[in-house]
């Protein structure tokens, strides 16, 4: 176990050193957010809310699906894909850790470190641009917590799934692609899940997806009520366990049929 | 006309190491089609909630979309310049344009190209007629030459702005984040201006003029009266832009030292 953490403390590091990257990436966040919270107000118009939301609510909502996304979102499909191509992977292979776990912790390294230095300045600068409201309930506040810490989990193992396919396709940029705008679309970041249409809910209730964004976001934008918020952490949980399944026989097979290509 | 042949003997150059990895290509324009879908998904889902975004209906909207895919699918087809600070000024790759006997710029267009990308105009022509045929567009002989002129003239905006953009890169070779934020930026084009407040609109018309490739040209097809004026400055915003982009390039390369190595 302490080996992980001390992956954890590296990547976190690795970071810092960069951190002055971040500083943009907050201002690019925020013309995003700027991006919507305009088109949202538009298209609120006079109306007082939509799918019971409120236009400040759903600015909260924008705000906060964004900066969340700093936190869960990670290129380890990337990375894998990578060391598969480059060859680095079979090294890894005889490295005395689990090569997955790894790039978990490498993942939350990167997580934590944008949580401190992106998330939390990136909203406080929002919240002074645009109307967003912040609960004043503590229970609000932990469900969060919980809940951001498993859409990490759920987006992560996603990614592990993606690149580990490299094993089999060799290059799959294209898929590592098209999935990140299938999580964009999916997970609520661009859409709140119940302004969809009932069929395509109906639909996405069978995908993990909205666990990544639209479960927190509404959490913290008290869209939910608490019943609501029970069911949909449940909804975080089984889908955690559940891919653990497809990764694990992906990864049994993967290392069973590896051809390096070089390194 | 030596340009010509240059430019078509990178095409197929450029072809047949694209085909090599055949399914990976497939694949990258599928999520390319992938990502204009979601753009239209999104308009489609916010239009089962409101009948008009600021006096604009749904299909008004699906146009101005469909439209600036056309020049953005041009501009990402040859200005594929977002890494030129790393990939010419950091690894002085530069040194080996300024050798050969081709305009540096249409040079490192040359090598950059992304033709898939240019699949992107077919989604925006068929987004367009979908739109315009659900909103009774009437369209005269001369339409589809307005059309090709105000598409150069979007595709030289978003052409100018990021070739100005790569440019700094001669003067100051650190890292910046500004052309990923720019990708960003322009996106606010692709929706009516009017629903941005006064120094957001002023901004994406005169500073970074992203509404050129979007909003102002879809007017003129859309039959905005109101909006003709600026649809019509189109063209030119778009030359100008990029002859001015040219010269600050032109003036960079004068001021480049190479990497050393």
């Amino acid at each position: 176990m302490a080996k992980y953490i001390e992956m954890i403390r590296i990547r976190f590091l690795m970071m810092l050193a960069y951190r002055t990257n971040y500083y943009s990436g907050i201002l690019i966040y925020s013309i995003n957010i700027g991006a919507y919270y305009f088109l949202w107000s538009a298209i609120y118009g006079d109306k007082g809310e939509i799918e019971g939301l409120s236009v400040v609510q759903m600015t909260t909502y924008i705000a906060v699906a964004w900066m969340a996304r700093a936190f869960y979102f990670n290129n380890i499909d990337r990375e894998i894909a990578q060391e598969i191509k480059e060859g680095k992977v079979a090294v890894e292979f005889i490295r005395p850790y689990h090569y997955l776990t790894m790039k978990t912790m490498q993942g939350l390294g990167e997580g934590i470190f944008r949580l401190g230095f992106f998330s939390v300045p990136g909203m406080v600068i929002v919240s002074l641009i645009f109307p967003i409201s912040f609960s004043a309930t503590l229970s609000t506040w932990l469900f969060f917590m919980v809940s951001i810490i498993f859409s990490f989990i759920v987006n992560t193992q996603i990614n592990l799934l993606t690149g580990v396919l490299t094993f089999f396709f060799f290059n799959n940029d294209g898929l590592i692609r098209a999935k990140r705008v299938v999580i964009d679309l999916f997970s609520g970041l661009l859409l709140p899940i119940s302004f969809y249409p009932g069929w395509a809910q109906n639909f996405m209730d069978f995908l993990p997806f909205q666990a990544i964004s639209y479960i927190p976001s509404m959490i913290f934008t008290d869209g939910f009520t608490q019943p609501e918020i029970w069911d949909a952490l449940m909804f975080q949980v089984v889908w955690a366990l559940l891919l653990i399944i497809p990764i694990q026989l992906l990864w049994v097979a993967a290392k069973k049929q590896l051809i390096v290509q070089g390194g | 006309m030596k340009h010509a042949a240059i430019f078509f003997h990178y095409i197929s150059q450029y072809m047949k190491t694209r085909l090599t990895y055949r399914v990976d290509m497939l694949m990258e324009i599928m999520s390319d089609l992938l990502f204009q879908a979601v753009n239209l998904i999104f308009i489609l889902v916010v239009f089962g909630h409101t009948q008009l975004l600021s006096g604009w209906s749904r299909d008004e909207i699906i146009f101005i979309y469909g439209f600036f895919l056309v020049p953005f699918a041009i501009f990402g087809a040859f200005f594929n310049i977002w890494d030129f600070n790393e990939r010419y000024i950091v690894k002085g790759e530069m040194d080996r344009i300024l050798t050969r006997p081709v305009h540096s710029l249409f040079q490192i267009i040359l090598e950059r190209m992304e033709l898939e990308s240019l699949f992107g105009m077919i989604t925006g022509l068929a987004v367009m007629i979908y739109a315009g045929s659900r909103l009774d567009l009437s369209i005269s002989w001369y339409d589809p030459f307005v059309f090709l002129i105000m598409v150069i003239g979007g595709a030289f905006v978003y052409a100018g702005i990021f070739v100005l953009l790569a440019s700094i890169s001669f003067w100051s070779d650190s890292r910046t984040s500004i052309i990923p934020m720019m990708y960003n930026i322009g996106n606010y084009g692709r929706y009516p201006v009017d629903i941005y407040n006064k120094v957001i609109r002023f901004i994406l018309t005169w500073i970074l003029p992203f509404a050129f490739v979007g909003v102002y040209p879809s007017a003129y097809f859309l039959g905005r009266e109101d909006w003709y004026g600026y649809a019509f400055l189109t063209p030119v915003v778009g030359f100008a832009f990029f002859a001015l982009s040219v010269f600050v390039w032109n003036i960079g390369v004068t001021k480049y030292r190479g990497a050393g190595n």
